[in-house]
């Protein structure tokens, strides 16, 4: 059964990674400083794992750490979705008025 | 509502985030629709720490100890992230760079700290918890991870300079730093075996972490475009690792998209200077390379502001090549200025942007955008290249290596090979900058002796000033 599993999340992996090249090399050089704010955010999905150590409460220790790796990630979150929007409001094509 | 009831919603959340996350990749191809893109994300995001707090354990924490014990740690996490979060989204745009590594290391860490969190766990379950496979996911995860927490912390504090920007080296550097990782593995690949021996995990944690921060002090200010973006992709095999040990495949997802985006950048990063991930990891770029510079007495032409506004004024085409010096001395506000003063005149004003222009991948693009310079102005160097022969003239400000003729034709030149754009083959060059004394990596600029270079001597913020003030007086005479 855990074998299954494993080749299940190899055949993950690779999908995405792929399906990741071809969207990635697809975005615009204008916008890479955007990228790698959205991509930031995005890795910071790392929540999920965080919240799940943090929330289950096994012991003391792991609580501790799981607490600690939801702060991380949630500032990553949080930072690179405001930060990767701001940025993305200053790219206009034509100044307004002309 | 029965068990696997709430299984599935939580993997149904899942599933649609994976969907929104790879929309938001793609709508950000386009500043028309990239907006949108992080719409999708956020939207991703919030299904996704949605779906996690159905997750079979944390319901039933809250069964036995009611809500708000149970989530009480959670929520102080989230709101304390927060609260940090807001003010580093709000850092000038110079400062991203340091903002981005920063937010590497606290990826690292997340992913170092699960990771460490899950072997005491299933350590606390017996021997039998821990199998092989889980074992090298999570000493994969706690390698990476708080290799890159260091790594980037580091970088972090070059970009920031609070330690020196230069390439701090020793002897045996590179012995010792590959050493070091030898052993972190070598410790790893032991407690693989003997995953009970629960000492020998702080020592692969210790010697992650040293070699994060070895790694990045010998590297210098130059290389932190690539460095960043390969901080990026560990960053995200980290949190694909965390997937790996969680058996979560939102995580591996996510953290693929995350690692394939740092991977691709890097290599960009890599190209555009002509080396190799080795040669900029291992190569202490930027010091000793002072090879008994010819100081054979050259000559230069140099023009007053009065003269540069004449001949800009004249022009049908002229290209701006901004390097970061003109982001340091902040005068891409009055470049902006010139661009207006000149595109009323009906001169057709671009701007060429090599892709190590600023200190991360894109820095340039977003700098000149928040100057209001339209998008459809700045060219990608490639673009720009073929078009130079009919350029009328190159105003080159705060740009040095990626405009130096010798990267293409001197093969002594530590530079040679590195893509650059070609301002020499313009009818005439334009170059802002304050005395002669050659840049950073000290690597002589053929450029500025050329026939059809003259050079302004000045700050660049000070000289584009007066250039618009030159350009404002005339079209009050007109």
């Amino acid at each position: 059964m855990q074998q299954l599993d494993l080749w299940s999340m190899l055949f993950v992996f690779m999908l995405a990674t792929f399906i990741g090249f071809e969207l990635i090399r697809n975005v615009s050089r204008l916008l890479h400083t955007p990228l790698m704010s959205l991509t930031n955010a995005i890795s910071a999905i790392a929540v999920v794992g965080s919240i799940i150590i943090a929330g289950e409460q096994k012991t003391t220790a792991t609580t501790v750490l799981g607490t600690i790796a939801v702060f991380a990630s949630m500032t990553n979150i949080i930072s690179g979705f405001l930060l990767t929007d701001r940025m993305l409001k200053m790219f206009k094509k034509r100044e307004p008025g002309k | 509502m029965n068990h696997s009831f709430y299984e599935n919603l939580t993997q149904f959340t899942y599933l649609v985030a994976t969907a929104l996350f790879i929309f938001s990749l793609k709508w950000l191809s386009h500043p028309k629709t990239a907006r949108r893109g992080v719409l999708a994300g956020v939207l991703a995001m919030t299904a996704a720490i949605g779906g996690t707090f159905l997750h079979h354990e944390i319901r039933h924490v809250v069964a036995q100890s009611g809500f708000f014990d149970a989530l009480k740690w959670i929520g102080i996490a989230i709101i304390a992230g927060t609260i940090v979060g807001i003010p580093l989204a709000m850092v000038p745009l110079t400062a991203v760079p340091q903002r981005t590594a920063l937010s590497h290391s606290f990826g690292g860490l997340a992913a170092g700290l699960v990771g460490t969190a899950k072997y005491m766990l299933w350590y606390g379950e017996g021997e039998g918890a821990l199998t092989k496979f889980r074992m090298i996911a999570i000493i994969v995860e706690i390698i990476l991870g708080y290799l890159t927490f260091t790594g980037s912390l580091m970088a972090c504090g070059k970009l920031q300079e609070w330690i020196p920007t230069r390439p701090i080296t020793y002897k045996n550097q590179n012995l010792i730093n590959l050493a070091l990782l030898a052993v972190a593995i070598g410790v790893g690949v032991l407690i693989v075996f003997k995953p009970m021996l629960w000492w020998l995990f702080p020592l692969v944690i210790l010697f992650s972490l040293a070699f994060g921060v070895l790694l990045i002090i010998p590297i210098g200010g130059a290389d932190m475009p690539t460095v960043i973006s390969l901080l990026n992709a560990y960053a995200g095999l980290s949190a694909v690792a965390m997937g790996f040990v969680l058996e979560n495949k939102l995580l591996i997802t996510a953290g693929a998209l995350d690692g394939s985006s740092g991977f691709i950048l890097s290599v960009i990063m890599c190209r555009a200077m002509n080396r190799s991930f080795t040669n900029v990891l291992f190569g202490a770029f930027g010091q000793v390379k002072t090879s008994a510079a010819v100081t054979e007495q050259r000559t230069v032409k140099s023009a007053t502001p009065q003269d540069a506004a004449q001949l800009l004024e004249t022009a049908n085409l002229v290209v701006v090549v901004p390097g970061y010096g003109m982001a340091v001395a902040q005068a891409q506000h009055r470049v902006r200025e010139l661009y207006d003063q000149l595109t009323k005149r009906g001169v057709d004003v671009k701007f060429a942007i090599h892709p190590v222009a600023g200190r991360m991948p894109g820095h340039m693009n977003v700098l000149l955008a928040e100057a209001e310079i339209p998008y459809d102005k700045l060219i990608e160097m490639n673009d720009i290249n073929s078009e130079m022969p009919r350029v009328d003239v190159v105003l080159v400000i705060g740009a040095n290596d990626v405009v130096n003729p010798a990267a293409r034709h001197d093969k002594g030149s530590p530079i040679f090979g590195m893509p650059i754009i070609d301002a020499d083959k313009a009818k005439t060059c334009l170059a802002i900058k304050r005395t002669m004394n050659p840049g950073f990596a000290g690597i002589e600029n053929e450029l500025y002796y050329a026939d059809n270079t003259l050079m302004v001597f000045g700050d660049a913020k000070a000289v584009v000033g007066s250039l618009v003030k030159e350009l404002s007086d005339q079209g009050g005479i007109h």
